[in-house]
C-alpha cells in the first residue's frame, strides 16, 4: 500500500471512532451517574419488580448495561474496521 | 474452626496452582511478561476477572452493601464501570503499542527516562499499597480457618504465590487465575442460591434480589426498608451519602480501575487490538456474575441476621446449647442460631448484654423504642456465614474459604508481575543496563519476581500490625486515577500531548491526591473540611482533571512532540498499521501481532 493513499483513509476510520466511543460513553454515563445517582430520585417513582428503578440502575442495570456496551464497541468496530479495510 | 473440608478444599486448589505453576513455565521474556502474547480473548477474560477480584470483592463488598445499602452502589458501580473505559479507550491501544508494562508505554509514547521512572513510581506505590491487603487477607483466612499463626498463614500464600508467579511468570499467572475464577465464582454463587431460595423462593439472586420475601406478599427491598426503619436504620435503598461525594466516589473508582496497571497489563497478553477489545467485555461478563449477585446477598443476609438474631435469648458458652435452645422455644422465645455461636469464637461478631435481660437487641442510632444497640457484627461475617445461615452442607464453608484465599491470592499475583516488571524491565532493562541479553532479563525478572513475594509478605504482616490497610486503599484508586489514567489517555487521544505536559501531569496528580488523602485520613479526619464534601476515597476523581488541564496548558506552552512520536501515535490508533518510531523502539522493537 503506498503512503499516499493509506493515510486519509485512517483520518476517516479515527473520525468515526471516536464517534462512536462519544456516543457510548454518553449511554455510559446517563446509566450510572444519571439514572444511579443524579435522578434517581425522579426514577425511583417507578419500580422495576419490587426495587425502586434508580436504585436498581445503582445496584443492577447500571453494570448489566456496561456489559452490553462493551460488546457493542466490538461489533460496531468491526464494522468500521471492515468499512475501511482495517485489519484487527 | 479447624475443619476436614476446609483443608481438604484449601491443599486441592493449591496443589491444582502448583500443577499448573509446572506446565505453564515461562521460557522467555515474552512468556513472562506477556505470556507469550497469544491467550484466548475469553481465558484472559476469566484471568482478568480473577485478577481485578480481590479478597475485599469476594469477601468484604455484599457485607458493605448489607450495611450502607443504597450507598454501596458506589462499589457496584465504580468496580465495573472502569471496564467500559478500558475497553473504549485505552486497552485496543496499549495492545497496539506492543509492550510490555504501562512505564514502556509512558516512557516511549513521551520520549523520555525522567517520564518512565515517575510512572515506575506511581505503579509501585499503587501496587505494594494493594498487596498489603491481599497478603493480610490470606492470613487471616489461614488463622481464622485453619489454626494456622497469622505470619505462617501469610508465609504459605508466598510459597504459593512464589510457585507460579517466579517459575511461570505472566503465563503460569494466567493460566493459575483462570482455575482461581472458577473456584472463587463456584463458592460465591451456591450460598447465594440458598440463600435467595430461603429468602424468596427464586433460585436466581438477581430476579430474588427485586421479588417478593418469600410467602409475604411484600417485595423484599420494601420488607427489609420497614424492617429497619422499625430498628432505628436508615432505609435500605435511601443513601447516608451526600450526592457530590457518590458521584466522586464512583468515579475515581472507575477511573482508578481503568489507571491500575495489574489490569492493563493483562490485556497485552492477547494476540491484537480487536481481541483486547474482547477479551474486556469477556472480562465484566464475569466480573458481572459476582458483582449484580453481590447486592442480593447483602440484603438477603441484613434480612436474614435480624430476622435471626434480634430479639434472640442468648445462650452463654458453659450451657448445654440443645437443651437451653429447647427451653427458651417452651418458653416462647427465639434461641440465639447455631451458626451465631459458631462464628462468635472469631471475633467477627460481639454482643454486649447492656439491659441485662439476657436478649440479643439489635438496634441502629435511632431506635424508635430507645432501646440501646448490643450486637455489632463485622461486616465480613455476611459472606463467610452465609453457608451455616442457609443451613448449607458443612463442605460449603470449605470452598468459601478455598473461594477467599483463590480471590487475594489471584490479584496478589497480578500485582506481583507489575512490581517485578517494572523493576526488571523498566529499571535495569530499558534504563540502566539497555544493552542487557533477554535471557539476563529473564533472570532478572524471575529474580525481582522473588523479591517482590518476599517484599509483599512482609508488608502484609507490618501492616496488619499498624491496622491502616484499609486507609491506603483510597491511596490506590485516587492515584491511579490522577496520576497514571491522564497521561495514558492522552497520550492515545492527543497527539500534541508532549514530554512536559506528561511529566507535569503526572507529578500534580500523584502531590495532590497523596496530600489530600494523607491530610484527611491521618492529620484532619473532620468530614467539615473537606473539599467541596468530596472524600479522600472520591478525590482522586477532582484532582484527575486538575492533573489533565495542569497537562495540557504545560503541553500547550512547549515544543510539540517529535514527528516519529505523533506518527506512533497514528499508528497505535489503527489496528495493524504499528511500524516501528522514536528511540523507545530503536532500544526495544514492538511486538508484532500476526
Amino acid at each position: 500500500m503506498a503512503e499516499g493513499d493509506k493515510r486519509p483513509d485512517h483520518k476517516a476510520y479515527w473520525r468515526e471512532t471516536v464517534r462512536l466511543t462519544i456516543s457510548l460513553l454518553i449511554i455510559w454515563f446517563a446509566v450510572s451517574y444519571g439514572a444511579g445517582i443524579l435522578f434517581r430520585d425522579f426514577l425511583d417513582q417507578v419500580s422495576i419488580g419490587g426495587a425502586p428503578l434508580g436504585f436498581w440502575f445503582a445496584q443492577q442495570g447500571a453494570i448489566y448495561v456496561f456489559v452490553v456496551l462493551i460488546f457493542v464497541y466490538c461489533w460496531a468496530m468491526r464494522r468500521i474496521e471492515k468499512k475501511y479495510g482495517v485489519e484487527a | 474452626m479447624l475443619d476436614a473440608w476446609t483443608l481438604f478444599f484449601v491443599i486441592t486448589t493449591f496443589a491444582l496452582y502448583i500443577g499448573i505453576a509446572i506446565w505453564a513455565r515461562a521460557g522467555s521474556t515474552d512468556d513472562f511478561y506477556v505470556a507469550g502474547h497469544d491467550v484466548h480473548p475469553t481465558v484472559n477474560g476469566m484471568a482478568t476477572a480473577a485478577d481485578w477480584m480481590s479478597a475485599a470483592s469476594f469477601l468484604s463488598m455484599a457485607g458493605l452493601i448489607a450495611f450502607m445499602g443504597y450507598g454501596g452502589s458506589v462499589y457496584l458501580m465504580g468496580w465495573t464501570g472502569g471496564f467500559v473505559l478500558l475497553a473504549l479507550l485505552l486497552a485496543p491501544f496499549l495492545r497496539e503499542f506492543g509492550k510490555f508494562t504501562v512505564p514502556d508505554f509512558v516512557g516511549d509514547r513521551y520520549y523520555s527516562t525522567t517520564a518512565r521512572i515517575i510512572a515506575v513510581v506511581c505503579a509501585l506505590f499503587v501496587s505494594f499499597t494493594y498487596i498489603a491487603g491481599q497478603m493480610k487477607g490470606v492470613g487471616v483466612a489461614f488463622s481464622g480457618f485453619l489454626g494456622v499463626p497469622f505470619e505462617w498463614g501469610i508465609a504459605i500464600g508466598m510459597v504459593i504465590v512464589f510457585f507460579y508467579a517466579v517459575l511461570g511468570g505472566m503465563k503460569g499467572v494466567t493460566y493459575t487465575q483462570v482455575a482461581q475464577y472458577c473456584v472463587l465464582i463456584f463458592a460465591f454463587t451456591v450460598p447465594a442460591i440458598f440463600m435467595s431460595l430461603i429468602i424468596t423462593g427464586n433460585p436466581v439472586p438477581q430476579l430474588g434480589f427485586i421479588g417478593e420475601a418469600k410467602g409475604e406478599g411484600v417485595a423484599m427491598l420494601t420488607k427489609l426498608n420497614t424492617v429497619l426503619n422499625d430498628l432505628g436504620f436508615g432505609e435500605y435503598t435511601r443513601s447516608d451519602k451526600a450526592r457530590i461525594d457518590m458521584f466522586c466516589i464512583t468515579a475515581a473508582l472507575m477511573f482508578g480501575t481503568a489507571g491500575l496497571p495489574h489490569v492493563i497489563i493483562r490485556f497485552f497478553t492477547v494476540k491484537s487490538a480487536g481481541a483486547a477489545r474482547v477479551s474486556a467485555g469477556w472480562a465484566l461478563v464475569f466480573i458481572a456474575l459476582l458483582y449484580t449477585t453481590a447486592p442480593a446477598v447483602g440484603a438477603f443476609a441484613r434480612i436474614n441476621f435480624i430476622d435471626t438474631v434480634n430479639e434472640s435469648t442468648y445462650i452463654a458458652d458453659n450451657e448445654d446449647y440443645d437443651a437451653r435452645a429447647a427451653e427458651i422455644e417452651a418458653d416462647g422465645g427465639k434461641p440465639v442460631p447455631t451458626w451465631y455461636k459458631t462464628w462468635e469464637t472469631t471475633g467477627l461478631l460481639a454482643f454486649e448484654d447492656k439491659n441485662g435481660d439476657g436478649v440479643m437487641q439489635y438496634r441502629g442510632p435511632d431506635a424508635p423504642d430507645g432501646v440501646e444497640n448490643e450486637v455489632s457484627p463485622d461486616r465480613d461475617i455476611f459472606v463467610l456465614a452465609n453457608p451455616q445461615i442457609a443451613n448449607l452442607p458443612g463442605w460449603v464453608i470449605g470452598l468459601v474459604v478455598a473461594g477467599g484465599l483463590a480471590a487475594a491470592l489471584s490479584t496478589a499475583a497480578g500485582l506481583l508481575m507489575v512490581i517485578s516488571s517494572a523493576v526488571s524491565h523498566d529499571l535495569c532493562r530499558r534504563t540502566i543496563f539497555k544493552d542487557m541479553t533477554d535471557k539476563d532479563e529473564l533472570r532478572v525478572a524471575r529474580a525481582s519476581a522473588a523479591g517482590a513475594v518476599l517484599a509483599a509478605g512482609l508488608l502484609g504482616i507490618f501492616s496488619s500490625q499498624l491496622g491502616f490497610v484499609a486507609q491506603v486503599v483510597a491511596f490506590a484508586f485516587g492515584l491511579a486515577a490522577a496520576s497514571l489514567f491522564p497521561v495514558i489517555f492522552l497520550g492515545i487521544f492527543w497527539k500534541r500531548m508532549n514530554r512536559e505536559g506528561a511529566i507535569a501531569a503526572m507529578v500534580t496528580g500523584l502531590a495532590t491526591t497523596f496530600g489530600y488523602i494523607y491530610w484527611f485520613k491521618f492529620v484532619d479526619t473532620d468530614p467539615a473540611h473537606w473539599l467541596f464534601g468530596v472524600s479522600p476515597e472520591g478525590i482522586g476523581f477532582v484532582f484527575m482533571w486538575v492533573a489533565a488541564a495542569v497537562g495540557v496548558v504545560v503541553a500547550l506552552a512547549t515544543k510539540a512532540p517529535p514527528q516519529d512520536i505523533q506518527d506512533l501515535v497514528e499508528d497505535i490508533r489503527v489496528p495493524g498499521m504499528r511500524t516501528p518510531h522514536g528511540s523507545g523502539d530503536t532500544e526495544m522493537a514492538p511486538l508484532s501481532d500476526r
